[in-house]
């Protein structure tokens, strides 16, 4: 008696936690089968996988054709890539510095960039725009120019998040390796490139996937500072859609994919250092 | 011996500095000068500042007078509620559950984690679409079940729902997550004990998950509340320009709109500012309340 209650309980803890996982696998199957559909067969019956005539290339042919999905792609990842390479390297050095040096004013330090966690983008973006405006990096004709002025506030914005994840874990390390390579002769700087980065490989990564995804997601840093549409970059991209051609229904499911495809495959290699990467600074700060 | 090998400060120089230049130009600086800015006159973006406002205070009086801007604060306020139910109260009744059964556990970790990490704004796209007027996923579902007439779901009476309703959904998987991680540190000897002494499962929910839980919970309500006054990316694209009427406005996506389409500069900084200081007050009062609450 009591052990059918049991199960009859488990199979209802089943049944919920499907339900909710369904509401989040589905939504992106459904957009996924759509993509491959006409528009008026999108909104006679959206729920029918896209088999025999109703399937269609067409949107993604319209959508490599009137999107520069290509050239949004590239802007994308340059701009991710250089804030993650710069965020470790940068956060890095400092975690390790603040870890293992002692001086004065290290507390005072250490709060300071804890609080760097706090400022809500909005709070900061207007001065850099104005900053780098004058700086002749904004609304130019030249892309790299433009590409670094969306990297450098991102990269600063990741900094202090980075730092916390980073200091913690090399707090962790044992100092006696590095005793080993100094009575070698390593300097510092020798000492955190050949010791501590190739120990501390697992957070170095999650600290990079967490910058470069963040970075590759953030639609407001890019609004305020790539105004030319042949700088746009993926998300960008993706927001002007709705106003050029807000109907196409085909077209828009096929861009989501676009974009959503890569990231879905990255997640399921990544899965571990993603969620880890996205969770650690939150609890530990 | 350990202390010999940094007790040369000399490369600490090169350590710290290189950081610590980026954040003070691109954060500490920024951060002040805006809260400058927002009594100083700015008529746009690029333009220069001409001189203090008169009185100096006068965009933060303009503020309480702004009928868009009490939307938008009241819409926050709505989204932080939305976010303490919705997000953490989800994720605490799915991670007490997932706490209770032997298999799929990592599945379901992966699988409700999975939202957090598309940008937001493939999300407002595909959700334009799952709430399309012209048969969009709901109303061919509600056509299904019988239902004749379409419903508008971006109209004045469902916008606020239907905005706040992705946003919710998006991030439950990430306090799950977190509060999972907390779970599992709880030690199993508790509930034996607490079996042996005849506690139904509900019981050991009440009286041991959740006390022992307080304080990650906290955490996540603090991160829920100061993220409900982040969000911009999903609001813009499904709602842009708080539309329809200004009904969906946020301190967010209005601060946006006084920059770029108003120009109106200073006035969007003080907004910034207002957003900040909203921040620190509620992540103390939500301190507050559960250190209260601990005895």
């Amino acid at each position: 008696m009591k052990k059918t209650k049991f199960s009859g309980c488990t199979v209802l803890i089943y049944i919920i936690l499907s339900f909710w996982a369904l509401t989040t696998i589905y939504p992106i199957v459904w957009i996924i089968q759509n993509s491959f559909k006409a528009k008026d067969q999108i909104l006679a019956d959206s729920f029918s996988l896209p088999l025999g005539d109703v399937f269609t290339l067409s949107n993604y042919k319209t959508a490599f054709e009137r999107l520069d999905i290509f050239s949004a792609y590239r802007n994308s990842i340059v701009i991710s890539t250089t804030v993650a390479a710069v965020v470790i390297l940068l956060a890095g050095f400092a975690a390790f510095a603040l870890v293992r040096y002692y001086f004065k004013g290290k507390g005072a330090l250490q709060s300071l960039i804890i609080a760097g966690m706090m400022f809500p983008v909005f709070s900061t973006i207007i001065p850099v725009f104005r900053m780098l405006n004058s700086w002749g990096m904004v609304n130019t004709e030249n892309l790299w120019l433009s590409l670094l002025s969306v990297a450098l506030p991102q990269i600063a914005g990741n900094l202090s998040f980075a730092i916390v994840v980073l200091s913690g874990y090399i707090k962790s390390l044992p100092i006696e390796l590095e005793e080993a390579a100094y009575l070698e002769g390593c300097n510092a700087v020798q000492i955190f490139f050949k010791v501590i980065m190739p120990l501390a490989k697992p957070s170095f990564a999650t600290v990079a996937i967490f910058s470069f995804l963040w970075s590759y997601n953030d639609l407001f840093t890019q609004m305020f500072l790539l105004r030319l549409p042949e700088q746009r970059a993926i998300t960008r991209l993706l927001n002007e859609l709705t106003s050029m051609e807000g109907t196409n229904y085909g077209l828009m499911a096929a861009a989501v994919a676009l974009v959503v495809i890569p990231v879905i495959v990255v997640y399921i290699i990544l899965q571990k250092h993603i969620i880890k990467g996205m969770t650690a600074g939150a609890v530990k700060g | 011996m350990g202390a010999n090998i940094y007790k040369n400060k000399k490369p600490l120089v090169l350590f710290l500095v290189p950081a610590l230049i980026f954040m003070t130009v691109f954060l500490y600086y920024p951060f002040v000068q805006n809260i400058l800015n927002s009594f100083q006159q700015i008529s746009s973006l690029g333009a220069a500042n001409k001189g203090w406002n008169d009185p100096w205070y006068e965009n933060y009086i303009k503020m309480f007078q702004d009928k868009h801007m009490r939307t938008a604060l009241f819409n926050t306020v709505v989204m932080m509620a939305v976010t303490i139910i919705g997000q953490v109260g989800v994720a605490i009744v799915l991670a007490v559950l997932v706490d209770n059964i032997k298999k799929g556990a990592k599945f379901f970790r992966t699988v409700y984690f999975f939202p957090i990490v598309i940008s937001a704004t493939a999300l407002g796209l595909m959700f334009n679409l799952i709430f399309l007027y012209d048969k969009g996923m709901i109303n061919q579902l509600l056509e299904m079940f019988g239902k004749s007439s379409l419903t508008d779901w971006k109209d004045s009476s469902h916008a606020l729902f239907i905005m706040m309703l992705p946003v919710m959904w998006q991030y439950v998987g990430f306090y799950f997550v977190i509060l999972v991680t907390g779970l599992n540190n709880i030690s199993e000897e508790l509930y034996e004990s607490a079996s042996i002494d005849g506690a139904t499962k509900w019981q050991k929910v009440r009286f041991i998950t959740l006390p022992l839980l307080r304080n990650v919970i906290c955490t996540c309500v603090v991160l829920a509340v100061t993220g409900a006054l982040k969000v911009f990316d999903l609001p813009w694209v499904m709602f842009p320009k708080g539309m329809p009427l200004g009904k969906t406005w946020l301190t967010g996506t209005y601060m946006y709109y006084q920059t770029f389409n108003t120009k109106n500069v200073d006035y969007s900084s003080a907004i910034a500012v207002l957003i900040v200081v909203l921040g620190i007050i509620t992540s103390k009062v939500v301190n507050k309340v559960f250190k209260e609450a601990d005895y």
